[in-house]
């Protein structure tokens, strides 16, 4: 360096336009298509499909059988309808920022709920005495939603507290209504809401499909989805921009528990027992899974119905892969957290940083660097 | 001021073509920065130019995807800024990085706490911390919450804690965007005494007094590219200008001449958009009476901690008032919380962009779009088309750049995001506009803009109040100018070409001994 001053000859650098940005590299559609939040969990869900698939050629065959699909496939669907349920409404408390604890326990209590009524119903098996059941089920699932979001949006009681609150006491709520018994009734058109088949898809699939619709109008047709997402991101901000906060929580722990509610009365229609003290056990993690498998991180913000949707496939399908390659059951929970790991942990962005990295430093250097 | 003679020395820094890119932008392309012993060193561009970007690309923030950067002549890649910490590189940055929840002397040691055996002596810390506070000349309880104090404190903070250590290199982005001219008093003795023990400063700000009050050196990035490095003796002011925004003639003039000052008109018998009668809150400001006609900028002046922003967050709903009264066009009014305060005409942005202003993760088009989101309501979303058209028209009237509505605002400059929250409240077309230092960190090219898109709205008949710890913006943009002291309207100022900064200073000062 000669002086202490470098003036650059005005050609160079010194031209551009003032107004016109900088050349914008666009990235190339295959890094567009790895960047999306969807891309890790769809590969974990096809190459999960697909072990299952070599290991039992049988796992990928669809029947009809009267005018009904049957199959390991439409198993995993069905199956997948209860986690869904919860975690649709999980994704939505979670991009608040907060976390619903309560969903299991809130289950038990709606099907206690519909299963007492029907057993002490005149005519249990009529489709009148049925709706009747789900509604009540529905309306106390209302209730405890009703209860966290006072809790956490009026009374500011943090929300992992708050909703533990109904977690334990929910439960014995349940025991309360079913005076400490299974009860099991027999109802052909509850059990249908489990086990039956609408266009030869299984009712279950038919009900979460309606749910994830249902939800995704709510949040997506409406400014809902952008404005609790904007709580989960600024809270402070957000109130400066005059979002409701208080009332925009409080209906997203009420449209849980609802959710939660119908989940309970789907999860346990197929065998009518109100086990009060196993129906819904530990169903709020799975639901929490779901939704952070789908893409949605645990500290509020942005949220991905669809990644939910692949979250709740994955986890059934995890499932049914337990069964096919004879894990045996102690160590399920295990091969479930290794899956889980792996999609998290594609996910992260600081994995993805050193992959690009690595990738930048095998990229021959540009060439400028050798002229000058 | 000195010109060290660095032809003998080496550069404790130098940075050769660096270029990064994010998608979609080239933020910095092949730029070159060379750091002395014994120097500041100012960085100057445009908002967006890359001038964040280049200290996060020195401090390991960013990695950078080409060119070199040496450190006392090794080459050096910095992982993380812990590491460039550890070598002797503090930095403060633009935005303000500390943790709101602990406390000011647990900011100001982090990582330099003073032990006893292995525990923490908390007597001793809180010693260290006033005394570094002290060099600075801020005066608090070091025990107090950092999120209790005002930005401007938080930023000195941040600086006194970058100070703590011995650096050989300091970088300080925009350290002064809040601070008054006494603080950056207390500032620039500091950065003169580390220059002559031979710290390395950079410094960036878009103050070109300031620049050129302390700057040896300048380097000036447009667009992600060097535009040159000059000595700053040798580069008239306005040269620098033509050089930072590519433009030269009538273009340069207008801006060095900046917007016209205004003056009150005569104004008799008009009811006030909004007036406070004895509006107070215990603890943050004194009763006060303010009016604010509508077509009037009323600017608020004071010193640091004296009270503007507690005021003004009272007439938007932002905090509640504990007594007196609000009237909104003469009619009694209560502000429960913001959004009343929205529906009825009162858009508010705060100085603390960051904590209280973007929503990071959300798009540019959400954040312009929010307070009109819910002064419509949650169940009544902006129509598709209508949305585009007004995050489009905003974008072209405020020159956000990169002006792609889908770009998330968290990427934005510091400057960029700045315009993202004008243009949200004045998309909800305010009869009364609160601005709590506007032009914060926004470059001077589209400072001027700003000023005059304030001084045209008011010609239409918005109300505003203007609050800048810049007096000389202050007197350029209102038409009356109260001004506060310790927590407490002290005097009203009308306007006119015999108001100036001495007038101001002296309504503090007068009001201090009465
Ligand atoms: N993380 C990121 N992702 C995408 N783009 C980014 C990111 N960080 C910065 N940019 C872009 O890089 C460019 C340079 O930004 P930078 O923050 O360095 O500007 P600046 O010179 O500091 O401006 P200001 O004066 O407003 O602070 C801008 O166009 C910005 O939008
Ligand atoms: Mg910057």
């Amino acid at each position: 360096m000669s002086g202490p001053t470098v003036e650059l000859t005005p050609d160079t650098p010194s031209s551009p336009p003032p107004a016109q940005p900088a050349a914008q590299p666009r990235p190339s559609v295959a890094r567009r298509i790895m960047q999306h939040q969807l891309f890790w969990p769809v590969v974990a869900l096809i190459a999960l499909i697909i072990l299952c698939g070599i290991k039992n050629p049988t796992f990928l065959t669809i029947e009809l059988r009267d005018g009904n699909l049957f199959g390991q496939l439409v198993d995993i669907a069905r199956m997948s309808a209860t986690p869904l349920l919860l975690a649709l409404g999980m994704a939505l408390v979670i991009a608040t920022g907060g976390i619903d604890l309560s969903v299991g326990a809130v289950m038990a209590i709606s099907l206690a709920v519909s299963l007492t009524y029907l057993d002490g119903a005149a005519n249990p098996g009529s489709v009148s005495t049925a709706a009747v059941a789900v509604l009540l089920g529905v309306a106390v699932a209302l209730a405890a939603g009703l209860f966290n979001g006072f809790m956490v949006s009026v009374l500011g009681v943090q929300p992992f507290i708050a909703t533990m609150i109904l977690m334990v006491a929910g439960r014995g709520v349940a025991m309360l209504i079913t005076q400490g018994q299974i009860t099991t009734v027999t109802s052909a058109p509850f059990k249908f809401l489990g086990s039956g088949f609408v266009f030869g898809i299984p009712t279950p699939v038919i009900i979460a499909l309606i749910m994830l619709v249902a939800v995704a109008i709510l949040v997506r047709r409406t400014a809902l989805g952008m404005l609790l997402e904007s709580i989960g991101i600024n809270r402070e901000a957000s109130r400066l921009a005059g979002v409701q906060s208080r009332n925009i929580t409080w209906l997203v722990y009420i449209v849980c528990a609802l959710l939660a509610g119908l989940a309970g009365i789907v999860y346990g229609a197929p065998t009518m027992a109100a086990d009060a003290n196993n129906i819904g056990l530990m169903k709020e993690m799975d639901a929490i899974m779901c939704v952070v498998l789908g893409g949605t991180a645990l500290s509020g913000g942005k949220f991905y119905l669809s990644g939910t949707v692949v979250g709740a496939l994955i986890l059934s399908t995890i499932e049914r892969a337990v069964v096919i390659f004879h894990i045996p059951s102690q160590i399920t929970p295990l091969f479930k957290a290794l899956v889980i790991i792996v999609v998290c942990v594609a996910q992260s962005p600081k994995l993805r940083e050193l992959l690009r990295d690595g990738a930048a430093k095998l990229r021959p250097r540009a060439l400028p660097e050798v002229a000058s | 001021m000195t010109t060290p003679d660095t032809q003998a020395a080496t550069p404790v820094v130098e940075m050769r073509g660096i270029t990064i890119t994010f998608p979609g932008v080239k933020a910095l392309d092949g730029v070159d920065l060379r750091l002395f012993p014994g120097e500041v060193h100012s960085l100057m561009g445009e908002n967006g130019a890359g001038k964040s970007t280049l200290i996060k690309a020195l401090t390991g923030v960013y990695q950078i995807d080409g060119g070199t950067m040496t450190v006392d002549g090794v080459e050096h890649r910095f992982s993380g800024p812990d590491e460039a910490q550890n070598a002797g590189i503090s930095t403060v940055y633009q935005e303000v990085n500390l943790c709101a929840n602990l406390s000011v002397a647990e900011n100001v040691m982090l990582g330099h706490e003073p032990r006893t055996g292995p525990f923490i002596s908390w007597r001793k810390m809180r010693r260290q911390a006033a005394e570094n506070l002290a060099r600075l000349h801020v005066d608090i309880d070091p025990a107090s919450r950092l999120s209790a104090h005002s930005i401007a404190v938080q930023q000195l903070c941040a600086i006194a804690r970058a100070t703590v250590r011995d650096a050989k290199v300091l970088i300080l982005d925009e350290p002064t965007s809040s601070l008054q001219k006494a603080e950056v008093d207390e500032l620039f003795q500091v950065i003169r005494e580390l220059r002559d023990a031979g710290v390395a400063i950079l410094f960036v700000s878009h103050f070109l007094d300031q620049v050129y009050e302390i700057s040896d050196r300048l380097t000036i990035l447009r667009n992600g590219r060097l535009v040159g490095e000059h000595l700053a003796a040798e580069l008239p002011r306005r040269d620098l200008i033509g050089l930072m925004i590519g433009r030269e003639g009538a273009a340069l003039d207008a801006i060095e001449r900046g917007a016209q000052q205004a003056f009150a008109g005569e104004r008799e018998g008009v009811t006030p958009t909004i007036e406070a009668v004895g509006l107070g809150r215990h603890g943050r400001i004194e009763p006060f009476d303010l009016a604010v006609q509508p077509g009037e900028i009323v600017g608020l002046a004071g010193l640091l901690g004296s009270g503007r922003t507690e005021a003004v967050r009272l007439l938007c709903g932002a905090d509640r008032p504990e007594e007196g009264t609000l009237r909104l066009g003469g009619e009694d009014i209560r502000i429960s919380d913001p959004l009343v305060g929205l529906r009825n005409g009162i858009a508010f942005s705060s100085e603390d962009r960051k904590r209280e202003g973007i929503i990071g993760d959300l798009t540019v088009r959400e954040n312009i779009a929010l307070a009109v989101q819910t002064v419509r309501g949650v169940w009544r979303p902006v129509p598709r088309k209508e949305l585009d058209e007004l995050v489009d028209r905003y974008i072209t009237a405020l020159d956000i750049r990169p002006a792609n509505p889908n770009q998330l605002v968290k990427n934005l400059s510091g400057g960029n995001q700045q315009k993202v929250l004008l243009a949200r409240w004045l998309a909800t077309a305010p009869k009364l506009l609160i601005l709590d230092e506007p032009t914060r960190g926004i470059d001077i090219g589209a400072k001027t803009d700003i000023q005059k898109l304030v001084a045209e709205l008011a010609a239409d008949g918005m109300s505003v109040v203007f609050i800048s710890s810049e007096f000389e913006e202050v007197l350029r943009v209102s038409h009356r100018i109260d001004v506060l002291r310790d927590r407490r309207i002290v005097e009203s100022l009308t306007n006119g070409p015999d108001v100036d900064q001495d007038t101001i200073l002296e309504a503090i000062a007068t009001k201090e001994v009465a």
